[in-house]
């Protein structure tokens, strides 16, 4: 039998870093050896995206106003896809919990934050390519980056931080779920209002009252707007212009709301995995 | 390493655990030497895996405190984790990836290297007699193989405490037998273990010393044999042809046992304890044959876990009734 030397237990906070991060990476890769045997995950993450761009480009494009709204539109279903990532993590955590694979994660001497790391950094990576599959979708569709490129690099950067943070509040619903039936609904039913009530899909100052307010603080529409701004897409014509500091500002309140969800759920998500009992 | 632990591998003090107003234990204390097996017996809801939660520290205490392998499950966790390996009851085996991408994974988790884990990895596939299949998804495992697997993942690191919550429950007979050999192997290397089990007979193989919990309480403690003793005896099961008999049968079987017999008329069966075995078993039959009643079948059978349940506490190991069959003579 070979000799095992497990590594000593070192404190700081340096060790503490290195420690989650390589834990994170060892759990990444197994959530991605999962991705790539069961190649199917990947339809959600691609086609659900694909066909909510030609529903919208050509369903309702036509009475929004044709190439003008399609251009409009892309920046929207950009923020929309990355925010949905959370409902896969919710999803992939439940899935975890109930098969009892979080029970035995949780006796090892790992860190206490590698798991949801790992789970957050594979579903980033299944996001990117989402976001490679939608932007190929939106080329065919007449939507184009006219920016220039490290504006258009800023777009993606911002949107994948969104779909990052976003994926820490799926971790979280996913264990207050627990089981992945509840987790399936519980994933996405909270991202329809969150996601419809923005400028995803129409500009914000068509919306009534407390909508319309809700809207222009949603992060959704800062993403999105961000979007389209760094990708210079111009803005639907023929409507209110959005005002205020977060309209001119989308990028950066956007970033700024990716740091308070972080700063929010992180801990609430590593908080709820100390104590998560399977079952 | 006794002396690092004064001899003492695992040791409990009086366990509380609520989830809201349920109380899950009640004062749970269990001691289990270095080297050997304890067999930790009870019905479902009993408080076995809250027991095991709490020692592996999946959960805290309300109260009560717990040492394993000379470290506080409490205070000091992660020193408890590097130190046990834990098999759970639902085979926590990732079934995407290949047998060996699993113990790669957990011997990575452990903080080996990327080739101490490799070379780990193959040698328990070795030792589990898994490496022909070691480089399949594990999906395609059957439950025994998938429980090998699991076990193996839980010596990786090579723990001088391993922990078996209900290891052989769903098993066929064969992957019970395969999995009773690797836990009798894990006892001749000197490791130190905790198995819960609902199988009285399974403890009866495996363990040094059985607790039985009940209502989250320790009710009984010893070897197999001192727990038999107490439930006294086997249990003499008849089944008669025709229902309209159970009546005289009752009477008949209440004269050679001892205690109330019981019987269900739905299986025409009637059963009672009895002290002496074969002879009782004879006795009642020669009677029965003398009063005309015709029996179908009879079986004698060794104790039970709902046997030492029901002598125990006066109830019976209420869920998992069918599960706990008794060996036939």
């Amino acid at each position: 039998m070979t000799a095992v030397t497990l590594a000593p237990p070192r404190g700081g906070f340096g060790n503490a870093i290195a420690r989650t991060l390589r834990d994170g990476g060892v759990i990444t890769w197994r959530n991605l050896m999962n991705v790539r045997r069961n190649p199917e995950l990947l339809l959600s993450a691609t086609l659900q995206p694909i066909m909510f761009v030609l529903l919208f480009a050509y369903v309702f494009g036509g009475s929004f106003g044709g190439g003008a709204y399609r251009e409009f539109l892309m920046g929207g279903i950009f923020a929309q896809t990355v925010a949905f990532n959370s409902a896969f993590t919710t999803i992939g955590m439940a899935n975890d919990l109930q098969k009892g694979v979080i029970d035995r994660f949780r006796s090892l001497p790992m860190s206490r934050m590698a798991v949801l790391l790992g789970r957050t950094t594979a579903d980033l990576a299944v996001n990117s390519l989402g976001l490679v599959v939608m932007s190929l979708c939106g080329l065919i569709v007449g939507w184009r980056i006219r920016g220039s490129f490290t504006d258009a690099v800023l777009g993606f950067a911002v949107l994948l931080l969104f779909g990052f943070v976003m994926s820490w509040i799926g971790a979280f619903v996913g264990m207050l779920a627990g089981k992945v039936e509840v987790a399936q609904s519980a994933g996405f039913i909270w991202m329809f209002p969150v996601t419809f009530i923005s400028s995803v899909f129409v500009v914000q100052t068509t919306l009534p009252g407390p909508l319309r307010t809700f809207a222009e603080w949603n992060p959704v529409t800062a993403v999105a707007d961000s979007a389209r701004s760094l990708f210079g897409n111009p803005p639907l014509p023929g409507f209110e212009r959005p005002e205020g500091w977060v309209a001119d500002n989308a990028t950066l309140y956007a970033i700024l709301c990716c740091i308070a969800i972080f700063a929010i759920f992180a801990p609430l998500a590593v908080a709820k995995y100390r104590k998560v009992a399977s079952k | 390493m006794g002396s690092r632990f004064d001899g003492v591998a695992v040791r409990a003090e009086g366990l509380v655990k609520s989830f809201g107003s349920t109380r899950a234990l009640n004062g749970v204390d269990l001691e289990i030497p270095t080297g050997q097996v304890l067999g930790l017996l009870g019905p479902n809801g009993a408080g076995k895996t809250t027991t095991v939660r709490i020692l592996t520290t999946l959960l805290k205490p309300d109260s009560g405190s717990a040492m394993v392998a000379g470290h506080d499950a409490v205070a000091d966790p992660d020193a408890v984790r590097r130190s046990i390996g834990l098999s759970g009851q639902y085979a926590a085996v990732d079934e995407n990836l290949t047998g060996f991408e699993n113990l790669y994974m957990v011997a990575r988790l452990y903080g080996m290297s990327r080739s101490q884990s490799r070379a780990r990895a193959r040698e328990l596939l070795e030792r589990f007699r898994l490496t022909e299949d070691g480089d399949r998804p594990s999906k395609g495992y059957s439950g025994g193989m998938r429980r090998r697997l699991d076990l193996a993942g839980a010596l990786v690191a090579r723990p001088v405490v391993v922990v078996l919550d209900e290891p052989t429950t769903g098993l066929d007979p064969r992957g019970r037998m395969d999995t009773w050999e690797v836990i009798s192997e894990l006892v001749d290397d000197g490791t130190t273990v905790l198995l819960t089990t609902q199988y009285l007979e399974e403890a009866d193989q495996l363990a040094d010393a059985i607790v039985v919990i009940d209502k989250g309480k320790v009710i009984a403690g010893g070897t197999a044999d001192e727990l038999k003793n107490q439930v006294g005896g086997e249990r003499l099961e008849l089944i008669v042809a025709d229902a309209a008999d159970l009546r005289s049968t009752a009477r008949v079987l209440a004269e050679v046992g001892s205690g109330e017999p019981s019987t269900d008329v739905h299986t025409r069966k009637a059963d009672i304890l009895v002290d002496t075995g074969p002879k009782a078993l004879i006795e009642a039959l020669r009677r029965l044959d003398a009063e005309n009643i015709l029996v179908s079948d009879v079986a004698l059978h060794r104790p039970t876990l709902d046997d030492v349940f029901l002598a125990l506490t006066g109830h019976a190991a209420e869920e998992d009734s069918t599960d706990t069959k008794g060996v036939a003579v």
